[in-house]
């Protein structure tokens, strides 16, 4: 499981459905108390939320598992079109060792979907390089008010082998 | 089903009367009308969405989160707002006590052709807004009860949510507003100062 992967100066919202990537640093962000956090129905909500808080003047970051990507399509246009800042961090599922096929064409498809709503997308695949690249990722979103998402490979996390 | 009460009020006045009493409030208008009428009395207070249908509710709670010593006034219809019921219940968990959410109700789609909407077949979004935790909780069919809402939804102290149920009177696109950027660097802006450049 990732550890506390955001050490960015300055978020004060999370928002998330949760994934059981994101478990420890949604329970690390319930216990800091200068985090707001936001449970959501669906992941749209998130990214119209932070269009919210930065209107507000706040940085926060959407915590999401890969299926949740494709719930987020249209509101993206408004990141694009009024030039939000967004921060994605997306663990990945269906691209390694999944055991359920039902992830796969969302899993498959993550990338493009984000690429084609305008956003820039960035990967970590190794522990190292998680908090260098989530970190890297927030710096440019709030510099240049672009919507970026971090895809957190599936191999961070692991697999649940049901050769076995 | 039951017969429901017509909604009567006009749905520009009704957005008149409720700019009037803005006071310094910040307003999230939805897509299509809602947005339309609006832009009838510009501010820079006022956040416009052309687009992104379903975000209005949700963009006001970010809003209200950022600035808890302001009161936020989301205002949408009810199209857009059955886009968003999952936003009833996101919020409600949440309850910011400086957010209000005012759905114009006209029981159509008005920028598609007056297609009905759920709101006229049964549903109602009191009742919705009442199981989701809202603390305040009103439909308003008059002009009595909509002289009665007002105060409180733009100085209150507590979730609130208002359907102001209108007829289906049209009205030509008046605001000419509608670069997303423009729109939002004004807003941050007016309300950041230059904090909005950070």
């Amino acid at each position: 499981m990732l550890p506390r992967a955001i050490p960015i100066r300055g978020i004060e919202q999370i928002a998330f459905v949760p994934d059981a990537g994101h478990a420890q640093l949604i329970r690390d962000c319930e216990a800091d108390n200068t985090i707001e956090t936001v449970s959501l129905t669906s992941e749209q909500e998130g990214v119209a939320m932070f269009a919210g808080g930065w209107l507000g003047g706040k940085k926060g970051a959407l915590l999401m598992q890969s299926s949740g990507v494709g719930n987020c399509i249209n509101m993206l246009s408004i990141m694009q079109e009024c030039r939000f800042p967004l921060l994605m961090v997306v663990t990945m599922r269906g691209e390694w060792g999944e055991f359920n096929p039902w992830q796969l064409p969302m899993g498959q498809s993550t990338q493009q979907v984000l690429e084609h709503a305008g956003v820039i997308v960035q990967r970590a695949d190794h522990a190292t390089d998680v908090r260098d690249v989530v970190y890297a990722a927030a710096l440019m979103t709030f510099s240049s008010n672009r919507p970026i998402a971090v895809l957190l490979g599936q191999r961070l996390i692991g697999f649940k082998d049901w050769s076995k | 089903m039951a017969t429901q009460k017509q909604g009567t009020l006009d749905r520009r006045a009704v957005m008149s009367t409720l700019l009037d009493a803005r006071g310094d409030s910040l307003i999230v208008t939805g897509l299509g009308s809602s947005c339309y009428d609006a832009g009838t009395a510009d501010h820079p207070n006022t956040f416009y969405l052309w687009g992104g249908m379903g975000a209005a509710a949700m963009m006001g709670l970010g809003l209200a989160l950022a600035q808890p010593t302001r009161r936020v006034v989301v205002v949408t219809g009810d199209g857009e707002m059955l886009m968003a019921m999952g936003a009833f219940a996101t919020i409600g968990a949440k309850s910011p006590k400086n957010l209000s959410i005012v759905v114009i109700d006209n029981e159509h789609y008005s920028e598609t052709g007056m297609q009905p909407t759920h709101t006229g077949r049964g549903v109602d979004l009191f009742g919705i807004a009442e199981a989701c935790s809202f603390s305040t909780v009103q439909t308003v069919y008059t002009e009595k009860e909509l002289g009665a809402a007002i105060n409180p939804l733009f100085k209150g102290t507590s979730l609130m949510f208002c359907d102001i149920k209108v007829n289906t009177q049209r009205y030509p696109m008046s605001i000419r507003m509608r670069d997303g950027a423009h729109i939002k660097n004004r807003f941050r802006e007016n309300l950041l100062g230059q904090k909005a450049f950070d």
